[in-house]
């Protein structure tokens, strides 16, 4: 049940990244291009995505069990730290490079080929790396 | 549909997928985290399943002949390998990406991802900056 609803949110998230021209490198590094040509269309993925889902991390924060009754435990808010900001700015390096993140990256696996599977093996390369290098330590994954 | 409108649909979609990630499954759809937990083998079917998901829909659009974006195909292979490096290793370090920090922290009214989508977005402007238009400055441009 509960890798059923996954997969179906799986699904949707995916058909999200989709229509949302999120899959289009040339689209991001045309929204990251603020002193060229800028094109502000991938301002309202995000917009519409945090407009959508907003209300339910509301509901969510005022829960402590999800719909079928399991531990729901959101991360922590506040504690900023040195990884965060570092991490975030190598991350940021790359998808300026690429104009390629994760989510869009894992459904380019499904018909783009070569190139796609490159990208996905690096980016899993990475983040073997990183746990190789960093201790276990700080807050809960999230990205 | 005016893609600015198009773009909205897609991301009201990937709302509506992490609010109900989190309201069923009690997980932040954060992909960075999702593959780097999943590859560890950290028990949870849920993952794989979602992974599948977003895999399904790439398999999907490859059969019903959706274009492979040709900003992806035309970059070098090492070029693209050295920027999922970047982003994995990023991606670690700093605890989640676009969608961990930029959707769902950021809809969770999260500092962490509030300073976090900050900072990726000016980093990942400025290396856009540079590469387009830094030939002048830095020699690395095209």
């Amino acid at each position: 049940m509960r890798a059923f609803a996954a997969l179906l949110f799986g699904g949707l998230f995916g058909l999200g990244l989709l229509i949302s021209g999120m899959l289009d490198p040339d689209k991001v590094l045309g929204f990251l291009d603020i002193a060229g040509d800028w094109n502000p269309q991938l301002a309202f993925v995000m917009g519409g995505a945090i407009a959508a889902a907003t209300p339910f991390f509301v509901i969510a924060r005022r829960r402590e069990r999800t719909l079928l009754g399991d531990p729901l435990v959101l991360p922590e808010r506040l504690t900023l730290d040195w990884r965060l900001v570092a991490g975030a700015a190598i991350f940021g390096v790359g998808w300026g490079l690429s104009g390629l993140c994760p989510g869009p990256a894992v459904v380019l696996l499904g018909f783009a080929g070569p190139p796609a599977w490159i990208f996905g093996a690096a980016v899993i390369a990475g983040l073997v790396l990183g746990r190789l290098l960093l201790s276990g330590s700080g807050a809960a994954r999230r990205g | 549909m005016h893609p600015f409108l198009q773009s909205l649909a897609g991301g009201v979609l990937i709302g509506l997928a992490s609010a109900g990630l989190l309201l069923v499954n009690g997980r932040i759809a954060g992909i960075s985290g999702l593959l780097s937990n999943a590859i560890m083998l950290r028990p949870g079917l849920w993952r794989w399943t979602f992974l599948g998901g977003l895999v399904a829909v790439g398999i999907g659009a490859g059969v019903l002949g959706a274009p492979v974006p040709t900003g992806l195909t035309e970059q070098a292979p090492l070029a693209l390998a050295a920027a999922g490096l970047l982003v994995g290793f990023g991606t670690h370090l700093g605890n989640g990406c676009t969608s961990g920090h930029g959707v769902c922290g950021l809809s969770n009214l999260s500092l962490r991802s509030l300073v976090a989508t900050a900072v990726f977005m000016v980093a990942a402007g400025v290396t856009v900056f540079i590469s387009r238009h830094g030939g002048g400055i830095a020699g690395l441009g095209q």
